[in-house]
């Protein structure tokens, strides 16, 4: 059971910029309306920013060059995608996609 | 799920998504527990940034010593997305007072912010403050204990990555990305499609200009943007 000081900065400073970024906008929306083009932008965000975190994952980054696959990331990505399109289920995309790694892992694959 | 919006019935609504917090949660507490970190800091994470996704994010540049300058970017990129689910939620709550609102919005999460969305299609788009409470609640509290369980766990296994649990992070943006897909009828399935390609192009020749905390930037608000042309060609 220990913290060190970087640790415990770390909790507090991205504690207070998450809890703003859950909260001004609850405060914002009951004073004030937002432009049209905004609410546009916003739409978009969630769409953007999952698939940039999901190629985060599937792309290595080579400095200077251009990128490369992650072989392992993006076979075991197949099963847990064909699990979510089955049962529309976040648990089991999870689960699946660990399963399918582990194995992938066993023999060495990637 | 019925029309009632008591806290005893937001109670029910929610447990069928807490499945996917012990899973992650359980993930998030192994994978913290390998990269060296104590079980008081989990239960900070978990507590007091609450944060999910970004909680892999900030382990992984803990364990990489990146400043916290970075770490703190980082976090607001990857939580960027709750400004506009918060913005989204506070349209149902402008009656109740300014308190419940900050109450309410301190919670919020991805998967309570669907589950509310989902809630509002049978209540002819009605969410009260007691109902939304009590799935933020149940959500937060049974996060944090998966992910003091886990990090638990994880003493007991040696090394985690040989069951794939590495994975998990990216199997859950699999998931959320492939749910937001198929459930955001406003956009619908074409024009979203065409805005990943495009995010995931971007994102292909940005990272081997720049970090991939910029890239992970650029992509999404040129993604954004692409978005917002494609859609008025529409």
């Amino acid at each position: 059971m220990s913290m060190s000081l970087t640790e415990l900065w770390t909790i507090l400073g991205c504690g207070i910029i998450t809890l703003a970024s859950r909260v001004l906008p609850f405060a914002f929306v009951k004073q004030v309306t937002m432009p049209d083009w905004l609410i546009n932008f916003l739409t978009f965000v969630p769409i953007t920013i999952m698939t940039a975190l999901c190629c985060q994952s599937l792309f290595v980054a080579n400095p200077g060059h251009l990128a490369t696959l992650n072989v392992a990331n993006c076979l075991a990505a197949i099963p847990a995608t064909i699990a979510g399109i089955f049962t529309k289920s976040l648990l089991m995309v999870v689960v699946v996609g660990i399963m399918a790694m582990a194995v992938l892992r066993y023999f060495s694959i990637g | 799920m019925g029309p009632s919006l008591t806290f005893k019935t937001g109670v029910r609504d929610v447990l069928p998504t807490v499945f996917g917090y012990i899973g992650v949660g359980l993930a998030f507490g192994i994978v913290a527990h390998t990269s060296h970190l104590s079980l008081l800091v989990v239960a900070g994470m978990s507590f007091i940034v609450y944060a999910g996704s970004a909680q892999f994010i900030i382990t992984s540049m803990l364990l990489l010593h990146d400043p916290l300058s970075g770490i703190f970017i980082s976090t607001f990129l990857v939580n960027s997305r709750m400004i506009l689910m918060s913005t989204s939620l506070a349209q149902y709550f402008r009656h109740e007072s300014l308190v419940k609102n900050l109450l309410i919005g301190s919670l919020v999460t991805d998967e309570t912010f669907a589950l509310a969305m989902n809630k509002q299609n049978r209540t002819q788009g009605k969410l009260s403050f007691a109902w939304q409470s009590a799935a933020n609640l149940i959500a937060y509290l049974v996060w944090g204990v998966a992910t003091i369980v886990g990090a638990i766990l994880g003493g007991m296994i040696t090394n985690p990555n040989q069951f794939g649990f590495d994975f998990a992070l990216t199997a859950m943006f699999i998931g959320l990305v492939y749910l937001q897909l198929i459930s955001d009828r406003h956009l619908g399935l074409s024009l979203q499609l065409m805005v990943m390609i495009f995010v995931a192009i971007v994102y292909y020749f940005m990272i081997g200009l720049m970090s991939q905390n910029f890239a992970l930037l650029v992509a999404t608000v040129a993604g954004c943007l692409f978005g917002m042309e494609m859609k008025k060609c529409r």
